[in-house]
Parts: structure tokens; C-alpha cells; sequence
């Protein structure tokens, strides 16, 4: 026996019915999994041989409390440096990318020094280069040259940085199509203005997800600077953690980081999530 | 006599082995408007890109008032602020708002103040029926509207000359009136023009000249009314031929 047709309106409470009931297994599935995953986690470090040991080393709330002024007095040079360098970055990024996309001859020895910057920056470990601008520039012993070491690790890391966003604003100067620069040159404007009014403002926008994303490792990335002796939250929590023989200081300067990160992170998502 | 605004003499162009130009003369008295015809890759965009500067000769002179404008000594900036093209693409900024857009070459490459600007931008804007649009980004408008920006852009430099790159092709059909439209009021209006163009209808009743061009070269040229009604050429007479069945 067929089934009679529905009035319009029951087969609209009846649609709607159907998808709160389709809602609420999700809703409880996803709930149920979750609490599988994480217990089970959870339930493998907890019941492993060493954890009462780690336990002592790394979550112990005394440790966490004495050390934490000192490794938040550290992470302010963190912040600091990663303000100064990050600002440092845009604008030389920028340059260097410039240099890179200009076709004008007489601009060539220019060009020829932006791509040996990136590829040599890119190439080398950002540690390594913290290492040799920090010990090696001051073993010059030119006058006039900052020996500092703060200086130093944020020049490396600005240079550092810079070879990788020249390269992302790269990626956005030829993002912007042809047509755009043709149609600005034949409004009569010169190639300067189709780049500073046209091309640019269209590329600039265009990369913002991916510089925060640089941002977002360059704010951990500061942390390098640690081996050339400032005190900031990773080395702060490392004398801590070798005189006292616990390790609870990293997981204060690990949670810092986070405080800085993670927001950064969700600001990124919504920046590439628009269209 | 009136003056010739734009002429043409034997210019060629090739792109690596592909000889897009093959020699070209032309020749566009004042108030006067060509049509170029002629199938894909004819050589109808290159044209006009050669004679807007926006692509290098290799070889004959375009002249601009009398001037040789190809000559490499010529600040090429200078010609191309005397000249308005418009894409078939549209080519608006997308990022600048509608009035932004056309104000952009008048500002910055003309040096005119940014008042004055303005007023001319919504004077032209009103004229062609997109009075009320100056906030508005190219985007939000429909290929019609964007189109017509697009010529009040090119016009708000007070060119000497327009050249309109197959202005209605990347348009829906209901909207190519409204755009050619706005070409003829221009023409009524004594601007002197060259239109590459695929409508043979509209090409009739705007241009003065009708050029036929066919592998880099024109073909065969006249008065509208002669060239489609009776095409001396075989190759025009295919051309034709294959653009009426199409309909």
C-alpha cells in the first residue's frame, strides 16, 4: 500500500525533526570520540613506567611559582624583540622583494644581491646564522659596530626573516595579474606609480595569511637569540631548570609562547577563512 | 581637410617566430572612427597595444599628431597619458572604489588637483548612467556597468584619441547595448576612435572606416555600408559569411 502524501506542512515538521535528530548523534558522537581519544592519552602517560618521575620534573607547582617572575621578566625581552625585529622584517622584506621583481636594467646588480639574499638566508639554519652574526661579527672588532648581543640575534634573525617574507610579497607581486599593470600604464601612470598604487596594495593584501603565519614562527623563534647569553624566558627557565635539577620553568616559558601564539594563530584562520 | 589624429605606417610585429603584425597602415582623421574586423588573433588587440605603447614595434611608425611616438627617444608616459584604451577584460582596479578608479590617471598621472578630479569623475559617471556608483567596488557591479567605468576611466584623462579592445566580448548578450551605447554617444560626440570589435551591426552604423584584418594584415578596407554588403575579398567574404551563420 502506497503511503498517502503528506500535507505540506507535517512534511516540513517532519524534515525538521529528522535534522535536530541527525544533529544531536553528531553532536554525541563527536563528544564520545573525543573522550576516547583524549582519556586514552591521557591514560597512557598517566599509567607509563616513568610518569611519577616526569611527573616531579616537569609539573611540579612549587618549581612552577618560584621560577615563573623570572621566566615572565625574560619572555618581556622576547616580546620585545620579536616587535622590533618583526617591523624590521616588513619593511626589508619588502626591499628585497622589490629588488627582486624590478626589470629596469640599470637595477640588475640589485637584483643579482636580492636573490643571493634569499637563497643564501633561506639556506642556513636561522641557528647557525644567530651564531655566526652573534660571535662573529663582534670578533671584527670594527669600530662603530654593535657588540651587543641582543642587537646581534635580532639582526640575524631580521635577516633571516626578511629572505623568507621578501618571498612571500614576491609571491604576491605575481599573483596580481598582467592586465592590472597594462591597465595602469595606459591610464598614462609610470611603472613606479602602477607599482605603488596598483600592483602593491592588491599583492600586500593578497599575503597577509601568510605573513602572520612567518609571524607566528618568528615569535618562537626569538628564543634563538638565547645563545648568545640574554636572559630571556627559554634561557631564564634554563638556569633554573639546571640549578635546581627540574625541569617545570620550560613548561612556564612553553605557556608563555602559547599566550602569544595560539591568539596569533586563530587571527590567521579568520584572515584565510574570508575569501 | 581635418587633421589625422592617429596614423599607422607599416608596422610590424612578431612574438619569437610568430609574426603577429605584418604590415599595417592606417590612418584616423579627427572625429573619425575605424573599425577593425577580423577573426581571433588577427592581430586587432596587438594592434592597438602597439599603438598605446604598451608593446614594442619592430619595425614602421605610429604617429600621434603628426609625431612619431614609436621613436625611442619619445617618453613613452607622456604618449600614453595623450591616449585612452579600454580592455576587453575591463580591467578595473578591484581594490580601489568606482570613483577611485577613475580618478587614479587624472591625480596621479596628469597632476590635476584632487578636487577638481572628483567633480569631473561623478560628472562623467552621471553621464553614462552610473551616477550614485562612486562607492561602489568594480565587483559589486554587473560586466555592463563595470565596462562603462572603464570607458569614463580612459575618458577622465581627456584623451585625444580612444581605443576600445573588443569592448563587449567578455559580456553577456543583454548587456553589450548598454556598453555600445555609450560608444556611439561618444562618436555623436566627435571622439575620435579605434574599435576592435566582433558586432558587425554596430560596427556599421559607428565607423567611418571598416579595416578587415586577416593574418597581421589589412585586408581589405572602406566605407561600412560597402564592406558588408558587397566584400570584394574571398577571405572577408568568409569571414563574414561565418559570422551570420553564428548568429
Amino acid at each position: 500500500m502506497p503511503t498517502p502524501p503528506l500535507s505540506s506542512g507535517s512534511r516540513q515538521a517532519v524534515r525538521a525533526e529528522a535534522r535536530r535528530r541527525r544533529g544531536r548523534r553528531g553532536a554525541a558522537i563527536s563528544a564520545l570520540s573525543t573522550v576516547v581519544v583524549i582519556g586514552g592519552l591521557v591514560a597512557l602517560v598517566v599509567t607509563s613506567p616513568g610518569w611519577d618521575s616526569v611527573r616531579q620534573l616537569f609539573f611540579s607547582w612549587e618549581d612552577f611559582r618560584t621560577a615563573f617572575p623570572d621566566v615572565l621578566k625574560g619572555f618581556w625581552l622576547d616580546v620585545k624583540l620579536f616587535v622590533i625585529v618583526e617591523a624590521v622584517v616588513l619593511v626589508l622584506g619588502l626591499v628585497v622583494a622589490l629588488c627582486r621583481t624590478s626589470r629596469t636594467p640599470a637595477l640588475f646588480p640589485l637584483r643579482l644581491l636580492a636573490t643571493l639574499f634569499t637563497d643564501l638566508l633561506r639556506g642556513v639554519p636561522t641557528i647557525l646564522l644567530v651564531f655566526m652574526i652573534g660571535f662573529g661579527v663582534p670578533a671584527l672588532e670594527l669600530s662603530g659596530v654593535p657588540t651587543d648581543a641582543v642587537v646581534l640575534g635580532a639582526a640575524a634573525l631580521a635577516l633571516s626573516y626578511s629572505a623568507y617574507v621578501a618571498e612571500v610579497y614576491r609571491a604576491g607581486i605575481r599573483s596580481v595579474h598582467p592586465s592590472q599593470r597594462a591597465a595602469a600604464l595606459a591610464l598614462g601612470l609610470t611603472e613606479a606609480q602602477a607599482l605603488r598604487h596598483v600592483i602593491l596594495p592588491q599583492a600586500v593584501r593578497r599575503v597577509v595569511p601568510p605573513l602572520l603565519n612567518d609571524f607566528v614562527a618568528l615569535q618562537k623563534d626569538v628564543a634563538l637569540v638565547s645563545i648568545l647569553g640574554p636572559l630571556e624566558a627559554f634561557r631564564q627557565a634554563q638556569i633554573y631548570a639546571s640549578s635546581n635539577f627540574n625541569y617545570t620553568p620550560l613548561l612556564a616559558a612553553a605557556c608563555l609562547y602559547l599566550c602569544v601564539t595560539v591568539p596569533l594563530a586563530r587571527v590567521v584562520d579568520r584572515l584565510q577563512e574570508r575569501p | 581637410m581635418t587633421d589625422v589624429v592617429l596614423e599607422v605606417r607599416g608596422v610590424t610585429k612578431a612574438y619569437g617566430a610568430a609574426e603577429v603584425l605584418r604590415g599595417i597602415d592606417l590612418r584616423v582623421p579627427e572625429h573619425s572612427a575605424v573599425a577593425l574586423i577580423g577573426a581571433s588573433g588577427s592581430g586587432k588587440s596587438t594592434l592597438l597595444r602597439c599603438v598605446d605603447l604598451l608593446e614594442e614595434i619592430d619595425d614602421g611608425d605610429v604617429l600621434l599628431d603628426g609625431e612619431v611616438i614609436t621613436d625611442p627617444a619619445v617618453d613613452v608616459n607622456a604618449v600614453r597619458r595623450r591616449l585612452g584604451l579600454v580592455f576587453q577584460a575591463f580591467n578595473l582596479f578591484p581594490h580601489m572604489t568606482v570613483l577611485e578608479n577613475v580618478v587614479l590617471g587624472p591625480v596621479r598621472a596628469q597632476g590635476v588637483a584632487v578636487g577638481e578630479a572628483r567633480e569631473r569623475g561623478r560628472e562623467l559617471l552621471e553621464r553614462f548612467g552610473l551616477g550614485g556608483r562612486e562607492d561602489s567596488r568594480p565587483d559589486d557591479l554587473s560586466g555592463g556597468q563595470q565596462q562603462r567605468v572603464a570607458i569614463v576611466r580612459a575618458l577622465a584623462t581627456r584623451p585625444r584619441a580612444l581605443l576600445l579592445d573588443e569592448v563587449t566580448s567578455a559580456l553577456d548578450p543583454e548587456l553589450v547595448g548598454e556598453v555600445l551605447a555609450v560608444v556611439r554617444d561618444l562618436k555623436a560626440d566627435g571622439m575620435t576612435m579605434i574599435i576592435a570589435t566582433h558586432e558587425m551591426a554596430f560596427a556599421r552604423d559607428v565607423a567611418d572606416e571598416v579595416c578587415f584584418l586577416h593574418e597581421g594584415r589589412v585586408l581589405e578596407r572602406g566605407p561600412a555600408a560597402e564592406m558588408f554588403s558587397a566584400p570584394s575579398r574571398p577571405e572577408t567574404q568568409r569571414f563574414l559569411r561565418r559570422l551570420l551563420e553564428a548568429r
